[in-house]
């Protein structure tokens, strides 16, 4: 449970392996601010393993997705499974994040 | 190191009457890293002889863990002194469930709409939107501290 980090073409690849929810938000912010300070611009979140998300980890996605673009980066997101597919349709966020069906269809887009 | 969740459940023997619910109650502190713990364990409690469609199972976890994260942070401040009491009462086909808090409660008729294009940047707002759209009912107490959600149980 939790996250961990691997780079791919250049694109830190960040695994939420479990649930992405108030008690853990931070973890993630803190490890993206790490990877920005490094010079790290390119971002993919996978949710291949992940569980379930809350508004808070839904808020941590988007203020950390916020904090990339004004770096001149860019993230994305992939592995959705249907339940967490509608909840990001349920609140719209799907307009606002690039969301591929695995992380190497996104990695072949960046 | 973090508090021990302490989980009280009144399983009684089969009810008489059928439409009489087994009670499950957990009283948690006011820490969010024990939210994800004490979704498991009423989850496990729920769903105890079941085998949910996982689109249940889902809507059950996200819909407690949001009420869960609302009363420590907004009822209960995360003050370490309050704490928060989840009520599930386990009907054949459903299950009520109830998170209450020591706050002061909110008007739930306040809470914008996070879907609006001008307010999908906002870090937060998101999450009794959330509920509302996972349970088949919601209702609140008139102090607004305490949440009741319906679930389907299969």
């Amino acid at each position: 449970m939790g996250f961990s980090k691997t780079v791919r073409n250049g694109v830190s690849v960040v695994r939420v392996e479990g649930q992405l929810i108030v008690g853990n938000r931070h973890e993630l912010k803190n490890l993206i601010q790490e990877g920005l300070e490094s010079g790290e611009r390119k971002f993919l979140i996978d949710c291949t393993q992940t569980g379930y998300i809350d508004s808070s980890g839904l808020g941590a996605l988007v203020t950390i997705s916020k904090k990339i673009r004004e770096s001149g980066g860019e993230m994305r997101l992939s592995g959705l499974n249907d339940d967490l597919r509608s909840l990001f349709e349920l609140t719209k966020l799907d307009t606002l994040f690039h969301i591929a069906p695995t992380p190497d269809k996104a990695l072949a887009d960046f | 190191m973090t508090a021990a969740l302490y989980l009280c459940v009144r399983r009684s023997a089969p009810p008489l009457e059928p439409s009489m619910p087994v009670s499950v109650a957990l009283r948690l502190p006011s820490d969010v890293t024990q939210v994800e713990d004490a979704v498991e364990l009423m989850a496990r409690h729920c769903f105890a002889g079941r085998r949910p469609c996982s689109r249940t199972a889902f809507r059950l976890r996200v819909a407690l863990a949001e009420a869960l994260s609302n009363a420590i942070v907004f009822g209960n401040q995360e003050d370490p002194t309050k704490q928060v009491t989840v009520i599930a009462e386990l009907f054949p086909e459903l299950i009520r469930l109830c998170v209450a808090d020591e706050g002061l409660g909110f008007d739930p008729i306040a809470i914008p709409q996070p879907t609006d294009p001008d307010g999908l940047e906002r870090p937060c707002g998101r999450g009794l939107f959330i509920i509302r759209n996972l349970v088949d009912q919601l209702e609140f107490n008139e102090r607004g501290n305490a949440i009741w959600m319906t679930l389907p149980r299969c």
